[in-house]
């Protein structure tokens, strides 16, 4: 099938735009990016699906003469689709804006606090390992006749204290927010 | 056999149900699951003998090739009698074990029920796959029955580390049977052991099989995981890590050995394994001073033994081996179940502190005693036949090599010692009197915390007297065995039955040396426990485990800090540019390009494209949101047209409207957000950024054109027309095509918009996004009127909400015009899609330009008397919809979304015909609605109101919101 020259121009035209757009930190940005890139696609997967026909109804037109249903199909929910994730983004964008008056994306903590933990002690406590039993209420459902006596008895030691020693400085992770202070409370 | 499994199935789902009435007496029933097997097994006993099998086989999946192939025989059912005969027996200990009241009961019960199931179906599976499932079954539940209610770090450590363990094993396993399923040309393990195919493949397999095996039978190097599994309760160390799973690789390895012992590489790898096996656990239970932790460690020493004797491959060893795996069951059970005992009734298991327990539990001592003496080889009991057996068998043959058989022979005896040592301990430890050791004051309370009840008794009392019964018995356990041993090959001169006396012969002097060994190192326990702390082994398999895992935590801590340093732009960045560099070189470099290109379908496409460009290009420029959004909207009608051009009159459509809500979507936001968009990038990011869109634009535009070129298959859609004509029975292609022929696709995408919608509420309303809306009735500045109609003199129903400089008379007039015009159009739109443009997608979008009409024309409270429903009701009636009209077309008799036609003539309506695809449709059109219902309502209406109400924040004082 020859292809023309105008569709992949405007593929790639809008898939410029929309990458463009989509690098940006501002998050209005990238959702307009987001936009051009799905209308690109559509273009695409309709001009995939071969040259110009007529519109796919029977009666109207004969099969040969049909534009290919099959992308006319997937085009159509895209579309729809499209509009569900932007709606969604703009409430995010509405919500960032109404908590941190930003619309930015942010750089993520979750990765800076991994980059940090490399740098950290090789010896520091990994929250995995807090044993609720260790936490000031005794909780030993199995009862006690199953405690190895290699565990020794029950310490109740200063866990999030630890904790808070071990990961000085990255912001403190699921384990109870603001784990320092709430000991000292 | 089936029937057996669903039991267990059945009784494990229940169990938690029945534990909340009756407590732990529900162990009782349960029990009697397992105790079926046992008896239904017993049943088919004659058959075997005779030398018969039991068969069955269900399809599972067909096209892969898959059945449930379900085989006793001689083997099968001597594991399958041992695992639901002491499975049965355990239960019932475990109605006095647990604790009264004891919360977690029911997961346990389940836990205990299911894993009996998983077990037997091993020993019964006879396809590899099927094995394989059984086999991780039992893993899975070996965990979370060791890791208990997962409160404490031991538990959790030790399960996940048998975990890892076994399930790395597995995996080798898996791999293994693959290839020995390839090279047998056959996945049943029937057909494997007598046709394991030939070459190189075979040994691979087998030893990867073998790897599997060892790590669940905790053979070293990777025995560590059973004493550290210790930590779960201790009927789950009687039956999964005495009796039952701990069991599963030596089944394995009886199960294989008939046909791959004399693969290269078996018999070194399991000998030398199970001998060093033997040898190290005997030599590490003598240090213990934990009774369960020493039964642990006693155990993988048997496992070695048993792993021995099972791996020779001839038949004398195989039938002592399987003589040693009932003995093993039985005592070692006895064992674990008493120290449970033990525990329960003296508050500690440390045999430096037990004193005189013996006097004060008669019978539990003499069941222990018993059991004990069966571990240690004494006659009369089951153990002494056993080891009896496999000593003759390895003097006069048992292995192809002489002097391998020897060497084994000297392994096996020291062995032996060390285990008539740990046994005396043991026995020593837990029930004789022992004068109290000066650095440890603290002696076990005289007064017993409970006294056990005889059934708390009855399960290690059984045993332990089956044991007793079964020595001097053991010539009628023989012709069972038999039936296994007729499998492998003879080394041995002649067989020799099983038999408690055979006369005074070599062997019996073996278990005599045995017997003085072990004593005499009894005898000299200080001495050798003290030369035992000396050379304590600096290598560690449990230090290097986690040494391991600790550099593997590491290493990934180590790559995710230096790759991912935070910045989403820079990781999307990457992305697109690792797309062009090779995919891109690929595109470049590899495709064959179209010799003929046209410049355009029709001219028109060609303006259309320079106005869609042009807009693109203005947006990327902007930095005004709300302009920004419309030049992107621009593009977007531009994407219309084009679709008109190209044959699509439902996308030109749906472009249409969907373009315009959007537009409506970005000027409810916008309008709460600063006019412009702050420049946060410096040059260098903004070169870098236009390098790599110009690149990724360049690259879809090539791959648009190579595409179509590289298309030479026939399109699927070709028999779209017809089909959609005569069995969807409807005109408009594209319409059939969404709710019929790939109705689950859109069945999928109508849930994607649910979860958008649900998610543009719960991000706007914070704590309730259920209900309808505030009606006008009872708001600020509106009189009280009547719901859903206008009231005399005013154009809308709640337009007098609304302050007076933000009213606009002729948008009123013109709502109040248009609108039900546009909702009988936009159902009028529903109906028709079937056979001309429209449909659901459309209609509903229609509908939703109509709501957001009277929300523009009168406000919020407009909106609530336009549309008076909560929309997750009509997005949940929707799919709903969609959803039963699937089930309705499988209960049809058709496929599910299969569409049913009905037609009849009514009187006044003449022929009618419906299609069941309608009421998809119909889902769908509510769908949609009810998705641009919730854009408006919460990023229209609430938004609105948190503007009027002054609501700065939307948390209550105590309320912690993450940022």
């Amino acid at each position: 099938m020859t292809p023309t020259v105008v569709l992949p121009v405007v593929i790639g035209g809008l898939y410029a735009a929309g990458a463009y757009l989509l690098l940006d930190r501002s998050l209005t940005r990238v959702l307009l990016g987001f936009l051009l890139l799905g209308n690109a696609t559509n273009v695409l997967v309709l001009s995939a699906g071969g040259p110009a026909g007529l519109a796919p109804i029977v009666g109207y037109a004969e099969p040969e003469e049909m534009g290919d249903p099959l992308p006319q199909a997937l085009v159509l929910t895209a579309i729809v689709i499209t509009f569900g994730v932007s709606a969604f983004v703009l409430a995010v964008i509405h919500r960032s804006w109404r908590l941190v008056r930003q619309e930015v994306i942010a750089v993520d903590e979750e990765d800076r606090r991994v980059a940090d933990r490399s740098k950290a002690r090789a010896d520091a406590l990994d929250p995995d390992d807090i044993d609720p039993g260790d936490l000031p209420v005794e909780d030993s459902v199995l009862g006690a006749e199953d405690r190895p006596p290699d565990l020794g008895p029950p310490t109740g030691s200063d866990v999030e204290g630890r904790l808070a020693r071990d990961h000085a400085g990255s912001a403190s992770d699921d384990i109870g927010l603001p784990a320092a202070r709430r000991r000292r409370r | 056999m089936i029937v057996l499994l669903l039991l267990h199935l059945g009784a494990a789902l229940v169990a938690p149900a029945l534990a909340r009435w009756w407590g732990r007496q529900v162990f009782l029933p349960l029990a009697l699951v397992p105790a079926a097997g046992f008896a239904w097994s017993m049943t088919r006993l004659p058959t075997v003998l005779d030398g018969g099998e039991v068969r069955e086989t269900v399809p599972w999946v067909p096209t892969l090739d898959l059945a449930v192939v379900l085989r006793l025989d001689a083997l099968g059912l001597t594991f399958a009698a041992l695992v639901t005969g002491v499975g049965a027996l355990v239960l019932l200990y475990c109605a006095r074990y647990v604790e009264a009241g004891d919360p977690g009961t029911g997961r346990f019960a389940a836990q205990m029920t299911a894993f009996a199931g998983s077990m037997l179906g091993l020993v019964l599976a006879d396809d590899v796959y099927l094995l394989y499932v059984f086999w991780e079954l039992t893993t899975v539940f070996s965990f979370l029955l060791i890791g208990g209610s997962g409160a404490r770090v031991a538990g959790r450590r030790a399960a996940g580390q048998a975990l890892v363990l076994t399930t790395a094993g597995g995996l080798a396993m898996l791999a293994g049977l693959v290839v020995l399923a390839r090279t047998s040309g056959s996945t049943l393990l029937s057909e494997i052991v007598s046709d394991p195919g030939e070459g190189r493949l075979v040994v691979v397999g087998t030893l990867l099989v073998l790897v599997g095996a060892l790590t669940k039978s905790a053979m070293v190097p990777f025995h560590f995981w059973l004493p550290a599994a210790m930590q779960a309760p201790t009927p789950v160390s009687a039956y999964l890590h005495a009796a039952a799973m701990v069991k599963a690789g030596v089944y394995l390895v009886a199960r294989l050995a008939p046909g791959l012992a004399d693969v290269p590489g078996w018999r070194p790898t399991v000998l030398g394994l199970g001998l060093l096996t033997m040898l190290v656990g005997g030599y590490r239970a003598l240090r213990q001073n934990d009774l369960k932790l020493l039964l642990a460690f006693g155990t993988v020493s048997q496992l070695g033994f048993l792993m021995v004797l099972v791996g020779g491959g001839g038949a004398e060893l195989g039938k002592a081996g399987l003589a040693m795996v009932l003995a093993h069951g039985l005592f070692k059970s006895t064992l674990f179940l008493s120290v449970g005992v033990v525990d329960h009734a003296a508050g500690t298991r440390d045999l430096r502190r037990l004193s005189g327990l013996g006097r004060r539990l008669p019978v539990l001592a003499g069941a222990a005693v018993l059991a004990a003496a069966s571990m240690a080889g004494l006659p009369p009991l089951l153990g002494f036949v056993g080891k009896e057996a496999a000593f003759t068998a390895l003097l006069e043959g048992g292995v192809p090599d002489r002097a391998a058989a020897l060497a084994v022979l000297a392994g096996l005896v020291l062995g032996s010692v060390l285990t008539v040592a740990y046994t005396v301990r043991f026995v020593w430890g837990a029930f004789a009197r022992t004068p109290e050791p000066p650095d440890l004051p603290e002696q076990a309370p005289a007064e017993l915390e409970h006294r056990p009840g005889p059934l708390f008794l009855a399960a290690p009392t059984v045993l332990a007297l089956v044991g007793l019964a079964a020595g001097p018995l053991s010539p009628l356990l023989d012709p069972l065995l038999a039936r296994y041993a007729e499998e492998l090959p003879l080394y041995a001169p002649e067989t020799e039955k099983l038999a408690l006396w055979h006369g005074l012969q070599p062997a019996l002097a073996l278990s005599a040396v045995t017997l003085l060994g072990g004593a005499a190192l009894f005898a000299v326990r200080g001495r050798v426990s003290r030369a035992q702390r000396r050379l304590k082994s600096p290598l560690s398999a449990n230090a290097g485990y986690w040494n391991l895992l600790q550099a593997l935590d590491r290493l990934a801590v180590l790559v995710t800090g230096t790759t991912q340093r935070g910045s989403l732009p820079a990781y999307l960045g990457t992305i697109l540019a690792t797309v062009l560099a090779i995919p891109g070189v690929v595109l470049v470099t590899r495709v064959e390009w179209p010799g003929q290109w046209r410049a355009w379908d029709s001219p028109i496409q060609a303006v259309v494209a320079v106005a869609v460009l042009a807009a693109a290009a203005t947006a990327v420029r902007l930095r005004q949101r709300l302009a920004a959004a419309l030049v992107v909207g621009i593009t977007g009608y531009g994407l219309a047209v084009l679709f008109v051009l190209q044959g699509a009159p439902d996308l030109a459509l749906t472009q249409f409207l969907i373009e315009s809500i959007t537009l409506v979507a970005f000027v409810l936001v916008l309008r709460k957000l600063p006019l412009s968009i702050v420049e946060r990038h410096n040059r260098i990011e903004k070169v870098g950024r236009t390098v790599v869109a110009v690149g990724a634009g360049l690259f879809m535009g090539l791959a648009s054109a190579a595409a179509l070129s590289a298309r030479t298959a026939a399109p699927v859609s070709e028999e779209y027309p017809a089909l959609a004509y005569e069995v969807g029975e409807g005109e408009n292609v594209v319409n059939v095509t969404l709710v019929d022929i790939r109705a689950w696709d859109t069945f999928g995408e109508i849930s994607v918009l649910v979860v958008a919608a649900t998610g543009v509420a719960s991000l706007v309303f914070l704590r309730r996004r259920t209900g309808a809306l505030a009606r006008a009735r009872g708001a600020a500045g509106g009189d009280a009127v009547r719901a859903r109609r206008a009231p005399r003199g005013r154009w809308l129903s709640a337009g007098g909400t609304l302050q007076p400089q933000r009213r606009s008379v002729v948008l009123e007039v013109v709502t109040r015009l248009l609108f039900h015009t546009v909702v009988v159009f936009s159902v009028f739109l529903l109906f028709s899609g079937h056979n001309s443009p429209g449909g659901g997608f459309a209609g509903g979008l229609v509908a939703g330009l109509a709501l957001v009409l009277r929300y523009f024309a009168g406000g919020r409270y407009e909106l609530a008397e336009a549309a008076p429903v909560d929309p997750g009701v009509l997005l949940g009636l929707g799919l709903l919809l969609a959803g039963g009209t699937g089930a309705v077309g499988l209960a049809l008799g058709g496929q599910v979304l299969e569409t049913a036609v009905f037609e009849a003539t009514v009187p006044v309506l003449g022929d009618v015909k419906l299609v069941t695809a309608l009421f998809f449709d119909i889902g769908v059109y509510l769908v949609v609605v009810g998705l641009v219902l919730d854009v408006l309502r919460s990023l229209g209406a609430e938004l609105d109101r948190q503007e009027e109400e002054n609501d700065p924040i939307e948390a209550a004082p105590d309320e912690v919101i993450l940022r």
